[in-house]
């Protein structure tokens, strides 16, 4: 699902963002619930990423950055509770996150690109997952940085064309979750 | 027991005890307009299916129960999305069902389909579109467990035709588990910590308010509001939406806060040092502009609804609980603060300097509304139930009716909607016949849903409108004559077009009219007199009156319009 209604004018990976991680009940319907709830109170979606969760049948997991300035965190947990299909919210400071996401480019290339290519996807740690002959199609599984990073330096080569999924994230290790102001 | 979708949404109404239905057949409801033939549920057939929503949220104002309607798909369930708005902005308890288009048409712009789940998205506390027959029980009981618990508010239930044409096995949900709503836990517990720090924070304020909203009454919490208000002696103001909730007649009471509030209510709230906000929301209507509201005050807020703590105002003190539970705890505990000898003399002069008023009346006409609402509140039995429309007529219906128990004030607050009174008198009827009822409305409102009083007069509601005519859409035309320069723009309307008396009568109703204070007493007594049929006075009334005290759009409360004959005033 594409984000374009609700996504805000926000920088690449922006230092006030706060990762939620909602899980939702699966019906018809909820991600519109959540992003419909997001854009009518004017809170900035960064990305969104949405699959089914540790029980599959019954649950999905939605992994939401939002804009913390345009957002009051408490605000966003408050209301979010609010829809009857939100289960559980647990919000992950950026800090205490580990966080990846997934990007997938294909690029044009030629014999006057191939070396400067390699080098950027070497540097990058991606792996190329497909090519013909006149294109290649890499892979990363990074931080949002590292994606970030790859992205900039993809940029420098005409005819690409490049997905990101946004990112999911779990809290690191030994760091308790926070859930501020539980509405229920 | 195998029966039709169509009969187990009757029978599931049946058990959840509704006695009455507001509403209007079409194509994808038909099946279920059948069993209503052999069900007790009294229907009430509307002439516009807002009226059928307007009907069941005067229902519930009046009732305390949840207000039900039903209607087809598509324009059917379009125009009833203005009442699930309004009932949602109120947080009134409302369960609304929509026929739809058949399963396998959904998605194909069939016939009368409109994506109402879609649309209402914003405006529902939730909504369900029932996607098998066996599920009807279910989405059924679901809807009137969340319309009725936590923060109320209303909730919709679409039925695709051939759901309520196919047959199912009947049984009905027995217990929360087996509603199957894991995201739903409305029940908060009080923290005790923070009733410590409330108990704490009461005992050392000298200048209190008890700043309370309709949550109170949504939490039938007046007996504890009122023993609390009492021994603390803490005084009480009641905002639009809470008018009722204690007694207007008490010592303690300071009446409405807010753009149209007393004097003393906003000037309390002003000065305050300590604001217990129970049930309410810190509205704009109220607070005028924020950063300037309450100044000097600490804030401990109750709510139900824990997304309204810190959404307006920063608290010191959040209780996160029913309004009735937090007011029990609080006065368990007999927090309160010392003596308030100094702060209720100072509540005192300003109640003596600037109370309520207006212009004397004229013997030749036209009358002055104000006096209208007092003349009509006087003659009438105590306990008369009071709806109105939305504008000056409202305003002044709040400030100038004494309103002295829950369920007498039924009135339209956070989306202010035009039409709303006429459909909601006649709800409030439906649910407590025993009381008079009367609606108070606008010439400009009136008009918006007049219609309804044919369901009246067909179905045996004998309600009273007193239309407020001043020929204008008078609340706009306050504005422009304040703040536009007196550049009248598109507010003119015409006392005499309609003719409001003949309408009443095309309609079955008794039709009045009084131009002067000694016809206006005629027209009163005649219209109490009256218990058969609906009864529609014509009151003419002073174009010119506005309506104050006053604090504009986005100005602080300190700067308060007072009346201009108290003007000057220290
Ligand atoms: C449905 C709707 N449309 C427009 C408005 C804006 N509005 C607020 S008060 C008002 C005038 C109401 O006129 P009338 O019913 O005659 O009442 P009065 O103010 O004259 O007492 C208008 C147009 C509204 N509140 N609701
Ligand atoms: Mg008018």
């Amino acid at each position: 699902m594409s984000p374009e209604p609700f996504l805000g004018d926000v920088e690449h990976s922006p230092v006030r963002h706060h990762i939620l991680s909602v899980l939702v009940e699966n019906k018809a319907g909820v991600l519109a619930r959540v992003a419909g709830l997001f854009a009518r109170r004017g809170f900035n979606i960064y990305s969104l990423a949405v699959a089914p969760a540790e029980s599959h049948e019954r649950f999905s997991r939605i992994t939401i950055v939002v804009d913390a300035e345009t957002a009051p965190l408490e605000q966003v947990f408050g209301q979010l509770h609010k829809l009857v299909n939100v289960v559980d919210i647990s919000d992950i400071a950026p800090d205490d996150a580990v966080e990846r996401e997934l990007l997938l480019a294909t690029i044009a290339t030629d014999v006057d690109n191939r070396t400067s290519l390699l080098d950027v996807i070497g540097a990058a740690n991606a792996s190329i997952i497909d090519v013909d002959a006149h294109h290649v199609t890499v892979m990363l599984a990074a931080t949002p940085e590292g994606c970030d990073a790859l992205e900039r330096a993809l940029e420098a080569h005409p005819g690409v064309e490049l997905h990101r999924t946004g990112r999911v994230a779990v809290p690191r290790l030994g760091v308790p979750t926070h859930e501020p102001a539980r509405s229920r | 027991m195998e029966i039709t979708g169509a009969q187990a949404l009757i029978k599931s109404l049946e058990r959840e005890g509704v006695e009455v239905v507001f509403g209007l057949p079409g194509g994808a409801i038909l099946p279920v307009y059948d069993p209503i033939l052999d069900s007790p549920i009294r229907h009430i057939l509307v002439r516009h299916e807002q009226g059928a929503g307007h009907m069941a949220e005067g229902y519930a104002l009046a009732t305390g129960r949840p207000g039900v309607a039903m209607v087809t798909s598509g324009p059917g369930a379009t125009n009833i999305v203005t009442p699930i708005a309004n009932a949602h902005m109120d947080s009134t308890p409302l369960v609304v069902v929509t026929g739809q288009v058949a399963r396998a048409a959904i998605g194909t712009d069939a016939f009368q389909e409109c994506d109402i789940t879609g649309i209402t998205m914003g405006i529902t506390k939730h909504n369900f579109l029932v996607s098998s027959p066996h599920e009807i029980p279910r989405a059924v009981a679901a809807a009137f467990h969340i319309a009725t618990t936590g923060r109320p508010g209303p909730v919709l239930v679409d039925l695709p035709k051939d759901v309520a044409q196919s047959r199912m096995e009947w049984w009905y949900p027995e217990g929360l588990e087996e509603l199957d709503l894991p995201g739903y836990r409305p029940l908060v517990g009080l923290d005790e910590a923070e009733l410590e720090r409330a108990a704490a924070l009461l005992a050392t304020s000298e200048r209190p308010v008890l700043y309370v909203g309709g949550g109170v009454l949504k939490a039938r919490a007046h007996e504890q509001l009122r023993a609390f208000a009492e021994r603390t002696r803490i005084p009480v103001v009641t905002t639009l939406m809470a008018r009722g909730a204690f007694p207007d007649s008490h010592e303690l009471a300071l009446g409405m806060p807010g753009m149209h509030g007393t004097y003393a209510a906003v000037t309390a709230l002003q000065r305050a040092d300590l604001l217990l906000a129970v049930g309410t929301r810190f509205d704009d209507r109220v607070t005028g502009r924020v950063s300037a509201f309450a100044p000097g005050a600490k804030v401990i807020h109750v709510d139900i609804d824990a997304a309204e703590i810190n959404k307006i105002r920063r608290v010191e003190v959040a209780l996160r609980a029913d309004a009735a539970g937090a007011l029990g705890a609080l006065e368990e505990m007999g927090a309160a603060p010392a003596n308030l000898d100094v702060w209720w003399k100072e509540i005192r002069t300003w109640q003596e300097s600037y109370p309520l008023t207006y212009d004397p009346p004229v013997e030749a006409g036209p009358l002055r509304p104000q006096h209208v609402i007092e003349s009509i509140h006087a003659a009438s039995p105590e306990g008369t139930v009071v709806a109105a429309g939305v504008g000056q007529h409202q305003m002044w219906a709040s400030q100038f009716w004494r309103f002295e128990e829950p369920g007498t004030w039924i009135n339209s607050g956070g989306a202010g909607t035009m039409g709303f009174g006429v459909p909601a008198a006649i709800g409030a009827k439906v649910g407590r016949p025993e009381r008079t009822v009367w609606c108070i409305d606008g010439d400009g409102c009136f008009q918006m849903t007049a219609q309804e009083l044919t369901t009246a007069r067909a179905e045996g509601i004998p309600i009273k409108v007193a239309i407020l005519n001043n020929a204008y859409l008078g609340m706009v035309r306050q504005w422009q004559e304040m703040f536009y320069e007196e550049r009248y723009s598109e507010v003119y309307l015409d006392a005499d077009l309609p003719d409001y008396v003949k309408w009443a009568e095309a309609m079955g109703c008794v039709g009045l009219r009084a131009r002067t204070p000694a016809e206006m007493r005629v027209a009163i007594e005649e219209a109490n007199a009256i218990n058969d049929v609906p009864v529609v006075v014509d009151f003419r009334t002073d174009t010119s009156e506005k309506v104050f005290p006053m604090v504009a759009a986005g100005a602080s409360n300190d700067d308060i319009m007072v009346h201009p004959s108290q003007r000057g005033r220290a």
